[in-house]
C-alpha cells in the first residue's frame, strides 16, 4: 500500500520536510482570512505553477483532484442558492488554493520522511512513561494488516458466494470484526514473545 | 500501554481502513446515494475497543492519512483532506468514538443491540455532525442551515450504519462476549 506519490527526484523532494510543512502552515494561517477574488486566483495560479514545475507528472497529479472538484461545485451551488455567489467564488478559489498546496507536500513527501519529521511531536509521551516509538510502531503495524484484513474479507466472500451465490453482504463486517481481534491476540503474544514494546523505551 | 492493547488499536485503525477500501455500496431505497463502510469502522472502533482504546484507534488511522497513506474512502488521503471542507468531520470521528465507547461502557446493563444503537446515534451521528457542519461553516461561509442541508444526503446512509454496526456488536457479543472490550 502505497501513498500516491509523484516520483522523484526534482527541487520539491530535495527540500527538508520540516520545512515544506512549515511553508503550509504559514500559507494556510495567511490565506485564511483573505477574501480578494483576484489574489486568490493568483494564488491558485501560483500552486498550479508549482506542479507544473515538476513536469507532465506533476500535471497528471490534478487530475487525482476531480472528487474535490465536484466538492467546489456542490459549494458553489448551495451559495448560488443562498444569493453569495461572490462569497462562493473566493471560497472555491481559498479551498482550492489550499488542498492543492497541501496535496503537493503530501505527494513529494516519502510517508517516513514525514513520520521522521513529525516525530518530536511524541516525545512528551516520556514524560507518561511511553515511548515516542510506539506510535511508529503502531504505523507500522496499520501498514501491515491493512491488506490482511482485505484478504481476510476477501476469504469471508468467497465462502459467502459459496454458501448464497450472492456476491457480497454487510454481514461479513461481523466475522472480520472479529477476526481482526482475534488476529490481534496473536500479533500481541508474538510482539511480547520477542521483548514487548516495551523494549523500545531502553534503546532510546 | 499494553503490547495487547497497541496492537488492538492497530488491528481496528486497519479494519477502518479495510473498511473505507471496500466498493461503496448503493442502497436502492436511498436513491442511490452511494455509502462507504469508513464511518461504520469509526462507530465499530467505539462500541467495540471502548472510549479510550477506540479514539486511538480513530487518532491512529487519521495520522496515517496525515502522513500520506491514501486510506480514506475514495482513495483520498494526505494533507489535503486537511485542508478540505470536510475537515470537521474528520475531527468529529475520534471524539465520536470516544463518546459511543463511554456510552457503552455506562450502559451495561442495557441490552448489547439497544445499547449499540444509542452509541452510534450519539457518537457516530450526533458528535460528528456536531463537529462537522460547524467545520463546513467555519470552511466555506455558508450560513448554517444551508451547511446542515448540504450534508442531510448523508443522513439515511449514516442511519443504516447505525443498524449494521448495532447488528455487528451484537453478534461478536453473542459469539466472543469477551471481544466486546468495551464492557469488558
Amino acid at each position: 500500500m502505497i501513498a500516491a506519490q509523484i516520483p522523484g527526484p526534482s527541487w520539491l523532494h530535495s527540500l527538508p520536510t520540516r520545512f515544506k510543512l512549515l511553508v503550509l502552515l504559514v500559507s494556510g494561517a495567511v490565506l485564511f482570512p483573505v477574501d480578494d477574488i483576484l489574489i486568490l486566483a493568483t494564488c491558485v495560479g501560483l500552486v498550479i505553477g508549482l506542479y507544473a514545475s515538476l513536469g507532465s507528472k506533476g500535471l497528471v497529479q490534478l487530475r487525482l483532484l476531480r472528487p474535490f472538484g465536484f466538492m467546489m461545485v456542490f459549494i458553489l451551488g448551495l451559495h448560488a442558492i443562498s444569493g453569495t455567489v461572490e462569497t462562493g467564488v473566493s471560497v472555491v478559489l481559498r479551498l482550492t488554493a489550499m488542498v492543492l498546496m497541501a496535496n503537493l507536500v503530501s505527494v513529494t513527501t516519502r510517508m517516513d520522511d514525514m513520520l521522521d519529521a513529525v516525530y518530536p511531536i511524541f516525545l512528551p509521551l516520556k514524560w507518561i512513561g511511553g515511548s515516542p516509538r510506539k506510535p511508529a510502531l503502531a504505523v507500522t503495524l496499520v501498514i501491515r494488516f491493512a491488506p490482511v484484513l482485505l484478504n481476510v474479507y476477501g476469504c469471508l466472500q468467497d465462502a459467502f458466494r459459496a454458501r448464497t451465490g450472492r456476491h457480497s453482504s454487510w454481514r461479513l463486517i461481523a466475522p472480520l470484526a472479529l477476526q481482526a481481534l482475534k488476529m490481534s491476540e496473536n500479533v500481541a503474544e508474538a510482539l511480547t514473545a520477542r521483548g514487548g514494546s516495551k523494549g523500545l523505551s531502553n534503546n532510546d | 500501554m499494553s503490547d495487547r492493547s497497541l496492537v488492538q488499536v492497530a488491528f481496528y485503525a486497519a479494519l477502518i481502513a479495510a473498511l473505507g477500501l471496500l466498493p461503496p455500496i448503493a442502497i436502492p431505497f436511498l436513491g442511490g446515494v452511494p455509502i462507504t463502510a469508513q464511518s461504520l469502522g469509526v462507530m465499530l472502533a467505539g462500541i467495540m475497543l471502548g472510549p479510550v482504546r477506540g479514539a486511538l484507534a480513530v487518532l491512529l488511522f487519521l495520522f496515517l492519512v496525515a502522513l500520506g497513506a491514501p486510506l480514506l474512502a475514495g482513495g483520498r488521503g494526505g494533507l489535503a483532506v486537511f485542508a478540505s471542507p470536510s475537515v470537521g468531520f474528520l475531527i468529529g470521528w475520534p471524539v465520536g468514538a470516544f463518546v459511543a465507547g463511554l456510552i457503552m461502557q455506562k450502559t451495561r446493563q442495557l441490552n448489547v443491540l439497544i445499547a449499540a444503537v444509542i452509541a452510534a446515534v450519539v457518537g457516530g451521528i450526533g458528535v460528528i455532525y456536531g463537529f462537522g457542519i460547524p467545520g463546513l461553516v467555519a470552511m466555506t461561509d455558508l450560513t448554517f442551515d444551508k451547511a446542515a442541508m448540504g450534508t442531510a444526503v448523508y443522513l439515511p446512509g449514516d442511519f443504516v450504519k447505525v443498524i449494521i454496526a448495532a447488528v455487528v456488536a451484537q453478534t461478536v457479543a453473542r459469539g466472543l462476549p469477551q471481544a466486546l472490550l468495551s464492557r469488558a
